[in-house]
């Protein structure tokens, strides 16, 4: 932390005006470069996991241990040729996939990975968030649309209509967290979660169903198996990026992936104290707090993957009824219990 | 001198003027309401210069995130003829431009003593830890409370018709029950036959007939 200080005051000397920018594009690649790198390796960990899980091997052939497969596979796709159907509008078939990746990328500006380790300190961080998950559903309405094929046209209905339905659950979940914590900003979520008796003073506590409905919805959002009928192979080829090739479909999975891990985060940082060690004794609280941020991001991570290997697809008047028949009154029975439940001297949050 | 807002401000006025031009001549509706998304975003950016964070983002979430996907769902569907849309457009422009300078002279006479009025003064800036939304939640729950509950029942109002009107009763209601289908047990499908899996077949009855 001091070596840091000491290189922002050199850089604030010997560039002035300029360096705030530098400084800030520095920053920036800091965050974004891991998540790539995350978001290549989160392939080959879900390709592995999902092998053990039915009784196969994985990759295992390019690198020690399969480990250079992700490299492999990125430089295969960069290597493909592009091609534009005919027909298709060919500017918005070409912006799709970097719409759906801006996003996915940008929501990650007031994300906290510990204390102070943050690049935005925005007051309105959790609208912030709401405003950009909801946003990445334009790249896949327009992958739809621009492709002129049914398939990914069907794709990018089904998950129009999937995403909105979810955000307005998860929408709610997020509210209880406001209330609870009293703060839109992330970095006030989590120490509102620090009362020094460790996890006992996290959300998941007093808003289990919250919880469990934010990280549900958070799989539909992503549109991760079983919730993934916009990309149903099964039915309608690969949805809406059916027509997409090499890098084109690099990009949509590097959003696809890049916004697991963005719900993975969010979801420990609402309900799991986000930087906060699980114990706050010795041993544990010595332990910086990346280290407990990334752990709980990993479970959350392997919990998408056993999702995936795990529940059959659902049905989508069965999706339809989740959303709209049981998250959302649940959610808004519940915003009114926790207002009331904090008025009450029950409330020890 | 003209300072960094004063260049972000103009920046996102032109491109929301721009944007704003090109939802009612760009000949695609799918370009129209992707340059109306544009032309939020750009609004939301001057809200932003203004300290007004909630009321940004807020735009966004709401108009961009829910509001034009919508849009953009029905627009996709729909197969928009433009060729017919633009039929009677000199016919009907006298119409249109009258009510067009309706709307600007109401608003110069709403807005214009006030907007010219705060043009020189400053707005106040505020202190960083500053709470727009605290602020703004406070005063729609105090001084504002009729007008707001006004507004949400006028909501709730079309909220309804809206249902009652598409909402149509089948005359064979397909209605599933999904806590009986989970019930459901193995018994109450597949009924299970025990049979001998081979059979003595009779000497053939039908080749001698045949003969």
């Amino acid at each position: 932390m001091e070596l840091l200080q000491t290189l922002e005051q050199m850089g604030q000397d010997l560039l002035g005006p300029a360096w705030l920018p530098l400084w800030t594009l520095l920053k920036i690649v800091v965050i974004v470069a891991p998540i790539m790198g995350g978001v290549a390796y989160l392939t080959f960990i879900e390709r592995k996991v999902l092998g053990y899980m039915q009784d196969r091997i994985g990759p295992n052939r390019v690198g020690y241990f399969g480990l250079l497969q992700p490299v492999a596979d990125g430089l295969k796709l960069l290597m493909k040729e592009l091609i534009i159907p005919s027909g298709s509008n060919k500017f918005l078939f070409v912006a799709a996939p970097v719409l759906a990746l801006m996003p996915a990328l940008a929501a990650w500006a007031v994300v906290p990975f510990a204390d102070g380790m943050i690049l935005s300190n925005a007051n309105a961080g959790l609208l912030y968030i709401l405003a950009m998950t909801s946003l990445g559903v334009y790249g896949i309405i327009i992958a739809g649309w621009a492709s002129n094929s049914k398939y990914a046209f069907l794709g990018a209905i089904r998950s129009a209509a999937q995403i909105v339905s979810y955000e307005l659950a998860m929408g709610f979940a997020l509210v209880c967290v406001l209330l609870a914590a009293q703060s839109m900003n992330l970095g006030d979520i989590v120490r509102g979660q620090q009362n020094g008796y460790g996890m006992l003073g996290w959300y998941f506590i007093p808003l289990f169903p919250m919880f469990v409905v934010y990280f549900i919805a958070g799989v539909a959002e992503t549109n991760r198996a079983p919730f993934d009928l916009a990309e149903d192979e099964s039915v309608i080829v690969a949805g809406f990026h059916t027509e997409y090739s090499g890098m084109g479909f690099a990009l949509f999975f590097l959003a696809e992936y890049a916004n697991m891990i963005l719900i993975a985060a969010l979801t420990s940082v609402f309900f799991l104290g986000g930087w906060l060690p699980p114990l706050d004794i010795a041993p544990f609280n010595e332990i910086p707090g990346l280290f407990w941020m990334l752990a709980k991001m990993s479970f959350f991570l392997f919990l998408f993957l056993w999702f995936r290997a795990t529940f059959p697809r659902y049905r989508y008047d069965q999706l339809m009824r989740l959303g709209w028949k049981v998250f959302i009154p649940l959610t808004l029975v519940w915003v009114v219990v926790v207002a009331a439940w904090m008025q009450t001297p029950f409330w020890l949050w | 001198m003209i300072g960094l807002d004063s260049v972000v401000f103009f920046l996102f006025a032109a491109l929301s003027i721009f944007a704003a031009l090109r939802v009612i001549t760009a000949r695609n509706p799918v370009h129209a309401a992707l340059f109306l998304v544009l032309a939020f975003f750009s609004m939301a950016g001057i809200w932003m210069l203004l300290e007004a964070e909630f009321l940004a983002i807020t735009l966004v979430l709401v108009y961009v995130g829910a509001v034009m996907v919508l849009f953009l769902f029905v627009v996709m569907m729909l197969d928009v003829n433009l060729e017919r849309l633009r039929e009677g457009f000199w016919r009907w422009f006298p119409v249109g431009g009258l009510v067009a300078a309706l709307m600007v002279f109401e608003m110069i006479t709403v807005l214009g003593d006030r907007a010219v009025a705060t043009t020189g003064a400053q707005i106040a800036k505020h202190a960083a830890d500053y709470s727009n939304t605290k602020e703004l939640g406070r005063l729609i729950y105090t001084d504002y409370v009729y007008p707001f509950e006004l507004a949400a029942v006028v909501l709730l109002v079309a909220i309804v018709a809206a249902i009652a009107l598409t909402l149509r009763h089948r005359r064979v209601p397909k209605k599933q029950d999904p806590s009986k289908q989970v019930r459901v047990k193995r018994n109450d499908r597949v009924r299970l036959i025990s049979m001998p899996s081979s059979k003595k077949v009779s000497a053939q009855p039908d080749a001698a007939k045949a003969d």
